[in-house]
Parts: C-alpha cells; sequence; structure tokens
C-alpha cells in the first residue's frame, strides 16, 4: 500500500510558502536583534573590564610557561621524579590543611544549628507572627548575600587575625544559606501529622518534635552534607584575607613565585575537596539510599 | 457493643522480638554519632583558638564597627565606586560568556551520546573536574601572575573556573537530550554535523542559555570578591576601606553590592522567562 502526497495547486501553495517565508524571517529578525544586543553588551563590558587582547597575546606563553614552572623543582627536574622533594612541607601543610577542615567543620555545625532554630520562624507554616517572619527571612538573605569572604575581612579586623574569623564568618553565612532552604523543607512538609498530634492534646514543641522533625530531618541532614563540601572549597581560600586554613600558605607561595609549592598545595587542596565530595557522598547513600547519593 | 480484644504484651513481645528489642548497634548508633560530633566541634574549638574573652571582646568591637557603619556613607568617592560596579558586572559577563563559548564544544566531547567511548570522554571530564576543584580566588591570583593587577585578570579567572563547571552541567544538558530528533535527521540522510546542528542544538540551546544567565547572575556575586586579592573590580574598593577603616564607606559598598545583585538576580530571572518559558525555571 502507497499513498501520493497531495501537492497543492500553485497560488494556494504560493500564499503559504509567502506566510511560511515570513514566519522564519521574523524569527531570524528577532535572533539577529538579540544577538547584536548581545554583541552591545559585550563590547561594554570589554572595554569597562579593561579587556586588552594585546596583553592577552604577550603574556599567553606566560600562562602556559607558568604551569612549567609550577611543575618544576629548584633543580630543573620535572616534580613527580621527586616527590619528597615536592612536598618537602607535607607535615606543615598536613596541619594547615587540618585546620581548613576543622574550621569548614565547627563553621558548618554553627551555622546549621543557628538555621535550625530560625528556620522555624521563617517558614510559612510554622512561623508564629508575620512580622518575625518578615524579619528573619531579611536577616537571612542578607547573611547569605553578602560573600563569605567579605564578613572573613570584616571578622578579622573585629576578632584579630586567625582561624576563629574564618569560623564565623562561616557560620554566618552558612546560617544565612541553610536557615532559606531549611525553612522550605518546612514549608513543603505535610501538617496532617501535625494535626493528629496536637489532636491528642500535644503541646506546639512536642509537635514540632514528633510531627515536623521526622518528616525534615533527612532533608536538612542532606542540605548540610553539601553546605559542608562548599565551605570545605571556601575554608581554602579565608587564608587569603588571614582568617585562617592553608590560603594563607598558598597565597604566600604564589606571590613569593614559589613555584613547586604552589603545585604541591593545590594538588593537596583538589585531593582533599575530592576526598571529601566522594565522603559525603557516601554518608548521603547510607543515611538516604541509593537514589539520593547524587 | 462488641469490646476490643487487648493482646496481651508478653506474648507479644514474644512474637514480634525484632521490634521490642533493637540490636544493641542501632540503638547506640544515635548516641555515639552525637558524641562524635560533639567530641570534634569542642576538639575544633580548642584547636582554633577560641576563648570566651575573645569572642567577647571580638562582638564588642563588632558592635563598635556597626555603629560607626551607620549611616552608609560614600564621602566624595561615588564616581569611582560606579565605575568600580560596571567593571564588576563587565567582569561577569565577559568571563562567563568566554566560559560559554569555550565550554559548548568541549561540552560535546564529554557527553556520552556523542563520544560514545570512555577513553576519549573521561580525560575531557577529568579536566572539568580538576578545574571546578579549584577555587575562583586561586584562579585570580594566578592569572594576576600572568596578566597582571586588574580587570583583566578576573575576567579570565572566571571564564576558566566557569569553564569547567558550564562543561560539566553542559555535556549533562546534551546527555538528557531527546534521541528521536537525532535519529529523524539520520534518517533523512543527515551527516553527523548535520545531527548536532538540526537534532541536538535545538534541544539544547534554550536550555544552555538559562544555565549560561544564572551564571553570570552568580558571577555578579564572585566578582565582588574577586578584588579582593587585586583582581578588580569592587571587591579591590572594598578591600582596601576595610583595610584603613573607613566603616561608612564599607557599609555603603555592601549596600551597593546587594542592590546590584538583586537588580541582576530580577533582570536575568526575567531573561529566563524569556528565553525558556515559566515552567522550566526551579
Amino acid at each position: 500500500m502507497s499513498s501520493a502526497i497531495s501537492i497543492l495547486p500553485g497560488p494556494q501553495l504560493n500564499a503559504l510558502n509567502e506566510v511560511y517565508r515570513k514566519a522564519v524571517m521574523r524569527r531570524r529578525m528577532r535572533v539577529l536583534i538579540g544577538a547584536a544586543l548581545f554583541m552591545v553588551v559585550l563590547l561594554v563590558a570589554c572595554v569597562g573590564a579593561e579587556v586588552n587582547l594585546k596583553t592577552l597575546f604577550a603574556h599567553v606563553g606566560n600562562f602556559v610557561s607558568y604551569f612549567d614552572r609550577v611543575l618544576t623543582l629548584d633543580s630543573g627536574m620535572r616534580v613527580w621524579t621527586d616527590i619528597p622533594e615536592w612536598f618537602w612541607g607535607l607535615r606543615k601543610w598536613l596541619r594547615m590543611l587540618g585546620e581548613t577542615l576543622l574550621i569548614s567543620y565547627v563553621g558548618t555545625l554553627l551555622g546549621t544549628v543557628f538555621g535550625f532554630c530560625l528556620n522555624f520562624l521563617a517558614a510559612e507554616n510554622t512561623s508564629p507572627t508575620p512580622w518575625l517572619r518578615f524579619a528573619v527571612r531579611r536577616l537571612l538573605e542578607f547573611a547569605r548575600t553578602v560573600p563569605g569572604i567579605v564578613f572573613a575581612l570584616i571578622f578579622v579586623m573585629a576578632f584579630g587575625l586567625g582561624p576563629m574569623a574564618g569560623v564565623l564568618a562561616i557560620a554566618l553565612h552558612t546560617t544565612g544559606a541553610l536557615g532559606k532552604l531549611f525553612s522550605e523543607v518546612v514549608e513543603n512538609a505535610d501538617m496532617r501529622p501535625v494535626e493528629g498530634i496536637r489532636s491528642t492534646g500535644a503541646s506546639w514543641l512536642s509537635s514540632m518534635r514528633f510531627a515536623v522533625l521526622p518528616q525534615v530531618i533527612a532533608g536538612y541532614a542532606s542540605y548540610t552534607l553539601l553546605r559542608f563540601e562548599i565551605n570545605v572549597r571556601e575554608a581554602s581560600v579565608m587564608g587569603f584575607v588571614g582568617a585562617g586554613g592553608i590560603g594563607q600558605e598558598l597565597l604566600v607561595a604564589i606571590r613569593k613565585f614559589y613555584y613547586s609549592d604552589v603545585s604541591a598545595i593545590l594538588v593537596m587542596i583538589v585531593v582533599t575537596v575530592f576526598l571529601i565530595d566522594i565522603g559525603t557522598g557516601w554518608l548521603r547513600g547510607r543515611l538516604f539510599g541509593e537514589e539520593a547519593r547524587t | 457493643m462488641k469490646s476490643i480484644e487487648v493482646p496481651d504484651p508478653a506474648v507479644l513481645r514474644e512474637r514480634y522480638p525484632h521490634v521490642f528489642q533493637r540490636p544493641a548497634s542501632a540503638s547506640l548508633a544515635l548516641p555515639a554519632t552525637l558524641l562524635l560530633t560533639i567530641a570534634i566541634f569542642v576538639f575544633g574549638l580548642v584547636d582554633l583558638d577560641f576563648s570566651p574573652t575573645r569572642f567577647i571582646g571580638g562582638l564588642r568591637q563588632l558592635g563598635w564597627i556597626t555603629l560607626m557603619m551607620l549611616p552608609p556613607n560614600p564621602g566624595s568617592s561615588l564616581p569611582a565606586y560606579l565605575q568600580a560596579m560596571g567593571e564588576t558586572l563587565s567582569i561577569a559577563v565577559l568571563g562567563t560568556t568566554i566560559a560559554a563559548i569555550l565550554a559548548l564544544p568541549m561540552s560535546l566531547l564529554a557527553a556520552r551520546n556523542i563520544v560514545p567511548s570512555v577513553i576519549f570522554r573521561s580525560p575531557v571530564r577529568r579536566l572539568f573536574d580538576t578545574i571546578r576543584g579549584v577555587d575562583q580566588l586561586i584562579w585570580a591570583l594566578v592569572w594576576i601572575n600572568v596578566v597582571g593587577l586588574g580587570p583583566f585578570a578576573g575576567v579570565l579567572a572566571i571564564a576558566v573556573s566557569d569553564f569547567g563547571a558550564l562543561g560539566k552541567l553542559f555535556s549533562e544538558a546534551i546527555e538528557g537530550a531527546d534521541r528521536k530528533q537525532v535519529e529523524g535527521v539520520r534518517a533523512s540522510g543527515g551527516s553527523v554535523l548535520h545531527e548536532i546542528r538540526f537534532g541536538l542544538l535545538p534541544q539544547v540551546l534554550p536550555v544552555i542559555a538559562g544555565q549560561v544567565l544564572y551564571f553570570i547572575e552568580s558571577n555578579t556575586r564572585s566578582a565582588t570578591i574577586i578584588g579582593i586579592v587585586g583582581a578588580g573590580g569592587i571587591g579591590l574598593q572594598l578591600a582596601e576601606q576595610i583595610r584603613v577603616l573607613e566603616w561608612q564607606k564599607v557599609s555603603f559598598l555592601i549596600l551597593m553590592i546587594l542592590i546590584a545583585v538583586a537588580a541582576i538576580d530580577w533582570i536575568s530571572s526575567r531573561l529566563r522567562f524569556a528565553i525558556i518559558g515559566r515552567r522550566a525555571v526551579t
């Protein structure tokens, strides 16, 4: 069985073709105008960011050779031919790396506790009064919009140089981020168990404990673990402003052109971040089953 | 009326022992985890030199700083700050665009449905992973060594670090694309390039455009801090004013950053709605 494609008579077809061509033209025009606008924005941005292609081309070889130098020891050998020489400061760096991990751990935990306390006030369905919810929400918004490292800069002035400023900066930023995420989890919770518990004559606190908490605890734990991963990365650069951790060592190495140290510290940071990612992924899998692993 | 038969607890206990007696490991797990969590926390506090006197002294200092910040006042340097803000926005837009242009072809190489062979795919993926593992500020420091201080180093830092992130996201978008359109193009005699251009790109371009816009948004935030290490933008001004303790200017700068970020959020969410429609925005 075969079917024929019917072809319309000429005039009719021409009219349809004309409409089709116009529709395509209109779309193309819109895309073109969008592209032109985008190009203008880019050009303005180029001027604003002092882009100088000549500098780039003059120095791009520098970029490549920078990695070459970073991977070369003082003796002129490649770094991987003499591992002990490459990681000569392993003990010191490991201590700094441990400090970085501790900063992110303590900061995450503090932030989680504060976020936990505040989120019930910020969530639509559990907040006592609207004005309190509004105030808490703006506060959380402020804490998460200002970058952590800006808080660190200010805290270094207030609390002095050292890891304490880094911990507090991370804690504040984490409070803002987790408080919002937690309150969203609470808003998605089923309110029927609350009614059930309420109907047995339980107080507000015990209805939170036995009706809301069992529903939201898994989400809380998952977000907290994710935040810990992010905070490890953030803590690794806190040292740039003097707030403790391995960033201090890295900054010194980069600024003073200790080339092989730069690569050694970078390798350690990347490996640590990688291990933490795997570790928290494994933990999430253990806690919430296979499907929650990603 | 029938009375409810109350089962004898002893019989139940005997019949379902696993309900009444949880294994020791399960009943110990929670307290043990809590104890460990708190122990590490306390160890951290001690190891990181937390002391109540330092904390209270710092809080007093912080309160004093907050008082000094009010009211926000740019002094005579408002034009310089506006220019720095423009620089920050330029860094974000330009850095993200360069990253997207570089990441698109590379992400094709990392997508399973374009390059089936693991041998070719996995080096590209590992490259993306490694680049993402290094923080943006570190890239900024490296680029400052190469092209010198200034916003251009910031552009390149954002371009490189987003290259890793966008490459991964793009390749995931491509892997999520529907196979049928591609097969349709092939059935009508199209080449591999035709398949990508007419079968794949129309599906993934809206997703990619949405992601690029989202990254411009989040890069506005990161471009504000990239200046702290000397790579241009408003962060440079902020770090300087904090170092010379001009707190009124600091609070003004923070306010400016908050407003700019909110404005960019609003614009980009509007654009995203226009490009991919309301439903796809999560």
